[in-house]
């Protein structure tokens, strides 16, 4: 089978599973109205499906400092960090984050998923070690990948099994960086930080934490599951992304670490891209500041999501085992799903439809994602939604 | 006396079998994925019943060039010689 033949083959294969036309992954998006509206085809559409937790995609203050930087600094900047592209812009942000989480040292990076790339990629190299929790992202995984260190992978969520692999170490655990998230983007759930702080401190190993989906959610000033579970100091490095509750996009790398500067001259990911547009930069350093203030957004996006994951259990879904900005109602089959995400779309909500492998033991996702932005009366209709179709998995 | 490798690959048969199921048959020059059915995932899983089964670490790394049982239990014995 050639190349060509190899993908003929798997798109027969993505066929099979989802008939054509349907658009579940890809959807045309025609226009967008507000942080939570948008058009598909010809209806208007409620998003359930984004990652914009705290619905900044259309503030004013972002919308502004965005329109002010294309101003004074033109579209793009045509280059790299390393070589024309270290604006201003691009430093404060980095000066904002590090002072944000009282670290010392911050790398922005152009997406989240380079931001994964970069920081494991150049904090481990071969001969190192990289002990990944085994439901980590997939730029997790890819920045091992690109590290060239051991690979190890610890039962999901499970610091005793974590221990267990760190102890067949040996004294390699000292050259051990142990990769966790904050919370969990197929079912929601966070990860047990503080047992697992303490078993890394025990064998004298590095631990990063991705908060991709935790950053602006959890914690009194919404630094994510660190600040939440009290171990802010005693975590290494700290990753996360632009492109959801700070509504652009882009990543960072934060650390109490100074020698986290280093990787500006070793992190291809880093080093061979163009740096985020001042745009970005601009609107991001905006969003920031909203999130830092965000106690009222924090609030309202927590009463949406307990006004939705009550109702959703009430209902007999079977949901993902905590409340949090990503509620996941878990079917048996793809064909399920499929039957429910089109049940929604055809009533005007868009949400992610998950089909494995991308989901926990062979079941099926229907996954919605709140916002602060979503009114309670717009929580009601996509419960009503969901009430009509629960017959589609009985 | 049956050689290390020889052990390996016995306790190894019986582990995959657990796994495959009863209606498989497990042998040495089986391709884990073709012939066994498991995808990446499931290999992957495997690993780490595996690390257990036998108290080492097995990198995914090392998988790359892994694609029989025989060349699993190979790995194996080379991660830990002393079984």
């Amino acid at each position: 089978m050639n190349l060509l033949q190899k993908l003929e083959a798997q798109a027969a294969e993505r066929k099979a599973m989802l008939p054509e036309g349907l658009h579940a992954f890809g959807i045309p998006i025609e226009e967008v109205y507000s942080a939570t509206e948008a058009r598909i085809e010809n209806r208007r559409v409620l998003f359930l499906g984004t990652n914009n937790y705290l619905g900044l995609t259309f503030a004013p203050e972002c919308l502004e400092a965005a329109h002010r930087a294309i101003d004074q600094a033109g579209t793009g900047t045509t280059g790299s960090r390393m070589a024309n592209g270290n604006y201003a812009g691009h430093r404060a942000l980095e000066l904002e984050i590090t002072e944000f989480f009282g670290g010392r040292s911050t790398i922005v990076f152009t997406t989240g998923y380079q931001a994964n790339l970069g920081a494991i990629s150049g904090l481990a190299g071969s001969g190192d070690v990289l002990l990944i929790d085994a439901d980590s992202h997939a730029s997790i995984y890819d920045g091992c990948r690109l590290s060239g260190a051991d690979i190890l992978r610890f039962r999901h969520n499970n610091a005793g099994d974590l221990d267990k692999r760190l102890r067949r170490l040996g004294e390699r655990a000292q050259n051990t960086l142990v990769i966790v998230e904050g919370l969990y983007s197929m079912l929601g759930d966070r990860a047990p930080l503080r047992d697992i702080v303490e078993v890394k401190n025990r064998y004298g190993s590095l631990l990063l934490v991705d908060e991709a989906h935790s950053l602006g959610v959890l914690g009194e000033q919404g630094r994510g599951l660190v600040e939440e579970a009290g171990v802010l100091d005693q975590v290494d490095f700290i990753t996360g992304t632009f492109s959801k509750s700070l509504g652009s996009i882009g990543g960072y790398c934060v650390s109490k670490h100074p020698q986290l500067d280093e990787l500006r001259y070793i992190s291809r990911p880093y080093i061979f891209t163009a740096s985020s547009s001042p745009a970005i930069i601009e609107s991001t350093r905006a969003a920031l500041r909203l999130l830092r203030d965000g106690t009222d957004l924090r609030r309202q996006l927590w009463d949406n999501i307990t006004r939705l994951y009550s109702r959703l259990q009430a209902l007999g879904y079977s949901l993902g085992a905590e409340p949090g900005p990503i509620i996941a109602a878990i079917v048996d089959t793809p064909g399920e799903a499929l039957e429910i995400w089109k049940g929604l779309l055809e009533r005007g909500i868009y949400v992610n439809l998950i089909l494995p492998p991308a989901a926990p033991d062979n079941r099926a996702l229907v996954r919605c994602s709140i916002s602060a932005a979503h009114t309670p009366e717009q929580i009601d209709r996509v419960c009503e939604a969901f009430a009509e179709l629960r017959e589609l998995t009985v | 006396m049956a050689s290390d490798y020889e052990v390996i690959l016995e306790r190894l048969c019986a582990h995959l079998q657990r796994i495959a199921g009863p209606g498989t048959n497990i042998k040495p020059e089986a391709n884990l994925i073709d012939e066994l059915a498991l995808d990446s995932m499931k290999v992957m899983n495997m690993v780490m019943e595996i690390e257990d089964e036998f108290d080492i670490s097995i990198p995914i790394n090392s998988l790359a060039d892994v694609y029989t049982v025989e060349e699993l239990a190979r790995l194996i014995e080379r991660l830990h010689p002393e079984i």
